[in-house]
């Protein structure tokens, strides 16, 4: 059906044609997400794909057993953290798989390769994924535009450069075809495909907590499927195997585990499930009853049906009313209510990536594509079927998400290029098809334009013999008025939409065509341009031009690291805020307080509180959790915003919503964020200013007279002669990117009657120095005080 | 309440008529599934009295009733002769699939048990 329409008939060479046509496409997606390891070298990009490479290791490692049993004693000091319960595994087993089999063909490639280059290569499996689910839908043509589209769309490769080692690389390649065996189940009907997709979605659950989303869209798609009364058969057999497949498999893996049957995302899943079993009663019973006993029958079931789906649903109320969030986890909850993370959880709200996305973000990763799913969506209501059904709910839901959070452009990115494919190959179609019958129509123009003259003067000639009232005249017009009638009208006649060989004329058509392709150049240009330079950036290695056009790059981060790893004992422990935690176990390999995962908010508060408070409480603070050494990452010297200090508000923020000490209105003057001199004294005295301005303004002597100007906030630090009595600087970075601090020691002596004197920070009179030869780096007793 | 009643117990009468018309195949297969759902109202019957540890064990079992149902079920979709959607689908395919997913879900099951 749909191949016919798209006009290629079934022949071998098209076959050949496609499939090569489909090599090149994953060609192309594999080779445009290479643009960072060309521009800076092969190697794990952000923060969060440290920790799936070093879990990675340690499953290349010690295999499959360990890591499900791994409990991790370097991270989350002094809690630890369960990894096998708390990770999805199957990016990691993905890769180590791959590492594996190229391993036992004597291909000795390193695991960290593996995972750099793991996300292109399921690139390219999406894309011929995307070309199997839209040809089921709307054909070979559709298929091949909608995977040309995905194949390099920059919303996707956003998340899946080479180097961008995260679940979403492989996620949406299982996102993809898990919907495409779900069509082909609902389009064959075969237990078979639907066993397929029950593992295909249990692929899905493994890589990805995203996996939600497919378990509350095909409930959707089921639903408004039974309430459009098109149940059959082949829904049933999509539907219900996959949800009992899908909750057990999806229990089945360990950081879903009880999830499956307990959270709200799951619920709806089972609520349809119980409303197909009805529909399918009520159509069982249409065929067996004659219909005098169906009237009753329907009454009698309508009866206890509500009574027991009151009950249900009293019963589920109850359940979902005792959960202060209705069941929902925190993440889910602030996509269905944007304004939730940010009263509650402001460790979520405080993540760049779950803020709502910018009208330019859009065009920027969807480009042209915006202007195409319109078209996409009339083309699929032309005609409804429930595959196509499916796509444009499919396309509404993940617009809806992605409006609430920019990460989840990326589950729109694949229902934007099917549906935009379609539009397009819709729009293609109709321009060949014209161009092919614009040439066959001039043909006959000429050759009928001799007959409509002597029909015309037929038709001259009845009206006079109609008036003269003569019968032999009018027989003879009226025979040749029916013969005119019968002349099929001419194409070019009737409405242009009502045509089915050549709708448009022919030069309309030539100049359509050029246009589109033209409009694909500029999307191919753009995502090109977007692949290079916006999205190759491996945030742990920076670049900038020098004036001489050369470029110099800033790798500060991986020399704190190597000095962490090279000059401090296995195990200490090592401070910093939680977003550079997965970098230190994977680089420096040291023991970390906090890290990415931020699963424990009180610890996350407890060291934002530390970095907010004066030293000296800081001190106890990190002693308190056996602490050695602090980092802080530093911006003003270089101009790198993305410090410390940019992040320090939020520091406060998650610190004082556990500690209400911490007041964010402290560090504010007038309510602006200053560290220059009309900053306030808390922000002044604070751990997170000195260890980042500490001798910076001796650094920063410019010529005429100023000094410690920040260059991120563009003005002189407010404090500048800044002493450190608790803290010892150890090491800074070549472009100070990266400060390093090592907590001093509790000094041998304690004055204990100054204790109880002196008060007063800063009074020099007390302290007693050792002479040099006493001590290295040991701290200066009585410089101290306790 | 006697009219609906009577109603009902008509529709019942009409009902068994009415199945004792459907092949002996598919009566087979009927029994089957309502030996499955029994199972599965024993599992929950034995939840509801003696509680519900080792849950993963429960939802397994549970699980593993309803999934050869409803699998069943669509058996019997496919195999019935008056279905009109399934008509090129051959018998022997319908069973060769149904024992796939049986195996799929019984390996699954297995599983999870614990």
């Amino acid at each position: 059906m749909a191949e016919e329409r798209s006009g290629i008939k079934n022949s071998g060479l098209s076959a050949v044609v496609c499939a090569f046509t489909l090599l090149l496409i994953c060609i192309m997606a594999f080779a445009i997400r290479l643009f960072s390891v060309v521009k800076y070298e092969s190697v794990i990009h952000e923060f969060d794909p440290y920790f799936n490479l070093r879990v990675s290791q340690f499953l290349a490692k010690n295999g499959p057993y360990a890591m499900w049993n791994w409990f991790d004693d370097r991270t989350w000091y002094p809690l630890g953290r369960v990894i096998g319960g708390t990770v999805y595994p199957g990016l990691m087993l993905t890769a180590g798989t791959m590492w594996w089999i190229l391993n036992s063909l004597h291909i000795t490639i390193d695991i960290g390769t593996v995972c750099v280059f793991t996300s292109p290569i399921f690139s390219a499996n999406c894309a011929w994924a995307t070309f199997l689910l839209t040809k089921e839908v709307k054909g070979t043509g559709a298929g091949l535009t909608a995977a040309a589209l995905i194949a390099t769309v920059p919303s996707y490769i956003s998340r899946s450069v080479a180097g961008s080692y995260d679940n979403e690389g492989i996620a949406i390649f299982a996102l993809v075809f898990t919907f495409y065996l779900y069509v082909k189940t609902l389009n064959t009907g075969s237990l078979f495909w639907a066993t397929a997709n029950a593992l295909a979605y249990f692929y899905m659950v493994c890589s990805w907590g995203g996996y939600t989303f497919i378990i509350n869209l095909i409930p959707i798609h089921m639903l408004a499927c039974l309430l459009a009364g098109k149940y059959s058969a082949h829904l049933y057999i999509a539907y219900a195997p996959f949800i009992i497949f899908g909750t057990l498999l999806a229990a089945s893996v360990p950081v879903v585990g009880f999830n499956a049957v307990m959270t709200s995302e799951h619920f709806a899943s089972v609520l349809v499930f119980a409303v197909l079993h009805v529909f399918a009663l009520v159509a069982y019973l249409k065929r067996t009853l004659p219909p005098a006993a169906l009237k009753a029958a329907t009454a009698a079931i309508l009866t206890i049906g509500a009574v027991g789906a009151a009950a249900f649903a009293f019963l589920l109320v109850g359940l979902v009313a005792a959960s202060p969030t209705l069941g929902w986890s925190g993440r889910s909850l602030s996509l269905l209510d944007p304004t939730y993370a940010g009263k509650y959880i402001p460790i979520i709200a405080s993540v760049s990536e779950h803020q709502p996305p910018t009208w330019p973000s859009y065009f920027m990763d969807l480009h042209v594509l915006i202007l195409l799913i319109p078209a996409g969506i009339a083309a699929c209501f032309m005609p409804l079927s429930v595959p196509s059904a499916f796509l444009i709910l499919y396309g509404v839901v993940s617009v809806y998400f992605s409006g609430a959070m920019v990460r989840l452009m990326l589950v729109l990115a694949p229902a934007a290029c099917i549906l935009a494919g379609i539009g397009l190959s819709e729009g293609l179609h109709v321009f060949a098809r014209s161009l092919k019958h614009g040439v066959v129509n001039m043909k006959e123009e000429i050759a009928k334009a001799g007959e409509e003259d002597e029909d015309e003067g037929a038709e001259g000639a009845s009206k006079e013999v109609v008036k003269s009232g003569s019968k032999e005249g009018a027989r003879d017009a009226a025979a040749r008025a029916s013969k005119k009638k019968s002349v099929k009208k001419r194409s070019w006649e009737k409405p242009w939409w009502t045509r089915s060989e050549g709708p448009i004329p022919f030069e309309m058509a030539a100049v359509g065509i050029a246009l589109a392709l033209l409009l694909m150049f500029f999307f191919v240009l753009h995502c090109v341009w977007a692949s290079a330079e916006a999205y190759s950036a491996p945030s742990i290695v920076l670049a900038s031009h020098n004036p001489d056009g050369s470029t110099h790059i800033f790798d500060d981060f991986r020399e704190a690291y190597g000095w962490l790893r090279h000059n401090t004992d296995e195990n200490t422990k090592v401070a910093s805020w939680w977003d550079y935690g997965y970098q230190t176990t994977a680089m420096a390999n040291r023991t970390v307080i906090v890290d990415n995962n931020t699963w424990n908010n009180t610890h996350i508060a407890t060291v934002g509180m530390a970095m907010s408070s004066p030293e000296r409480e800081a001190w106890k603070i990190f002693k308190s959790l056996d602490v050695e050494y602090v980092f802080v990452i530093f911006g003003g010297f270089v101009g790198y915003s993305g410090d410390d200090i940019a992040k320090f508000l939020w520091m406060v923020r998650i610190g004082g919503g556990v500690y209400p000490h911490i007041k964010e209105p402290d560090y504010l003057k007038h309510g602006s964020y200053r560290i220059d001199s009309g900053a306030t004294s808390t922000m002044l005295n604070c751990l997170m200013y000195k260890l980042s301005y500490y001798r910076f303004a001796d650094a920063t002597m410019a010529p005429d007279g100023t000094s410690g100007y920040d260059r991120v906030r563009r003005t002189e630090i407010g404090k500048k002669n800044i002493k450190l009595r608790y803290f010892e600087e150890v090491f800074t970075t070549h472009h100070w990117m990266v400060r390093i601090y090592r907590l001093k020691d509790v000094p041998n002596r304690q004055k204990g009657a100054r204790k109880k004197a002196a008060k007063a920070i800063g009074s020099p009179k007390k302290s007693n120095k050792l002479p040099k030869s006493a001590s290295k780096r040991k701290s200066r007793i009585g410089g101290l005080r306790f | 309440m006697a009219g609906p009643l009577h109603d009902l117990k008509a529709v019942i009468g009409t009902f068994s008529t009415e199945y004792g018309k459907t092949p002996l195949r598919l009566k087979l297969i009927d029994l089957y599934i309502l030996y499955a759902l029994s199972t599965a109202l024993i599992q929950f019957v034995y939840l509801g009295l003696v509680g519900s540890f080792p849950f993963n064990s429960f939802l397994a079992g549970f699980l593993s009733s309803i999934g050869t149902a409803v699998l069943a079920v669509c058996l019997r979709m496919q195999v019935n002769k008056d279905n009109k959607e399934f008509k090129d689908v051959p018998p022997e395919r319908a069973f060769a699939d149904w024992v796939v997913a049986n195996i799929v879900l019984h390996l699954v099951v297995v599983n999870y048990i614990g």
